[in-house]
């Protein structure tokens, strides 16, 4: 596929980047708000808007920012959308505003939307910023909801609310729900799950000859958000 | 007096920020390879926190809500935060070389720990006075220390370990979160 096109990036985004398999970033989202899948959803479509805006915007701005201020320029670039969406999403969705709680704020400092920013958007023309944005920003969603949605069937038996597994009642055989998928201690144990898969996936790939595609918008990633987070995970 | 107490054990050890929160999880996974690391970090982030809610609830306080702009918060708190980290790592080049030496390759991580951000708007979610405040801070911090010099003590243990090959590296640090997590939430019981 051709690169830079609209329908590259989106795909890039999604599979090859996927920002939270793959380049190990956002960690603290995708951990705190994945109770269920509906929350996953909520914010990954909220970090989508925050990051498709800033990337569009700071792409435009990307000629007029000085090299030297330009972490500071991007902050404030991010930080006046996560702003906008909150109060859009506290005048609108107020149930979903009280889910996610302080996390929509915290959205500004999420390493995904600085690193795509410094990575893409300001190397590049608006558009294909706007649709990496977005394909980063879906990427995130797909990811995190998958989590919320195992961690909330483990958890209540549910996806989405509804209940899929009959819960046992009144003596009838039934599914026993594991409380502590929901709370804190879940969230690490089904991400390591998820990580430790991907793992064999890779070591699989790379025992049949096939070069396993590391990701590499991560090193500039880490570059520009000094989150030595990924770069850990992969020496450890 | 009481209240303060209350504060410092519920947010360094009841709600720990890491492990219940999961806040400043980049510099957890990413800084807690040897202890020594782990707690020089731990002892930036005691400093750079405690320093940033004082003075994020001295703005919000007198400049924010007089004049009717908190919502505002979020980009005046990051601000003041990055501004922050920076003068503390000049003050600290120039005034304390030795302190800066230990503590200098953690500072630039640290504008990027959700955690100094997140503390900052818990602050002001809870509607804690700046004594209260910077105490939250604190206790936060050394939350954050505690569980991060832990995670380094236990990740040189099992460093050597014959751990399954799809277990090495992230998805091992990961379980070993978890089980401190659930440790970490017998302490729940301590407030009521």
């Amino acid at each position: 596929m051709k690169a830079n096109t609209p329908a590259e990036r989106l795909v890039n985004g999604i599979i090859k980047e996927n920002p939270t398999f793959v380049l190990v970033l956002g960690m603290c989202p995708t951990l705190a708000v994945t109770t269920s899948a509906i929350n996953g959803i909520g914010m990954g479509l909220t970090t989508t808007v925050v990051l498709a805006m800033s990337n569009l915007m700071i792409s435009l701005l990307r000629k007029f920012i000085p090299d030297g201020v330009r972490m500071p320029a991007f902050i404030v670039v991010v930080a006046s959308f996560v702003t906008i969406v909150q109060m859009l999403l506290q005048g609108f969705i107020p149930s979903l505003y009280s889910a996610l709680g302080i996390y929509i704020p915290l959205i500004v400092v999420n390493c995904i939307i600085l690193g795509r920013a410094e990575a893409y958007a300001s190397k590049n023309p608006p558009i294909p910023s706007l649709f990496d944005g977005i394909g980063m920003g879906l990427g995130f969603t797909l990811s995190i909801t998958c989590i919320g949605a195992v961690r909330e069937l483990l958890g209540a038996g549910q996806i989405f609310g509804h209940q899929i597994l009959p819960l046992a009642a009144g003596g009838k055989f039934g599914y026993e729900p594991i409380t502590i998928f929901i709370l804190a201690p879940g969230a690490f144990f089904v991400l390591a799950m998820l990580a430790a898969l991907q793992n064999k996936f890779k070591i699989g790939a790379a025992k049949r000859g096939i070069d396993p595609s590391e990701g590499c918008g991560c090193c500039a990633g880490c570059d520009t958000c000094n989150n030595t987070m990924c770069k850990g995970g992969k020496e450890a | 007096m009481k209240e303060l107490l209350l504060i410092l054990v519920s947010s360094a050890i009841v709600n720990n920020v890491v492990l219940s929160q999961f806040l400043g999880l980049c510099p957890f996974f990413g800084v807690s390879k040897r202890i020594e690391t782990a707690a020089g970090m731990g002892g930036a982030i005691i400093f750079v926190i405690t320093l940033s809610s004082f003075v994020t609830g001295l703005i919000y306080n007198f400049i924010l809500v007089p004049t009717h702009m908190e919502y505002l918060q979020t980009i005046v708190f990051i601000l003041i935060i990055a501004a922050l980290v920076q003068f503390v790592e000049m003050f600290l080049k120039k005034g304390m070389p030795a302190l800066y030496q230990s503590l200098g390759v953690y500072l630039p991580l640290i504008t990027t720990n959700c955690a100094v951000l997140g503390v900052a708007l818990t602050n002001v979610q809870k509607s804690y006075n700046i004594l209260q405040g910077t105490v939250n801070g604190f206790a936060t911090a050394v939350g954050f220390t505690i569980s991060i010099t832990l995670m380094a003590g236990i990740r040189e243990k099992i460093e050597y370990n014959d751990v399954p090959e799809s277990f090495q590296g992230f998805p091992k640090v990961l379980l070993t979160a978890g089980l401190m997590a659930i440790a970490f939430f017998g302490f729940s019981g301590l407030l009521k």
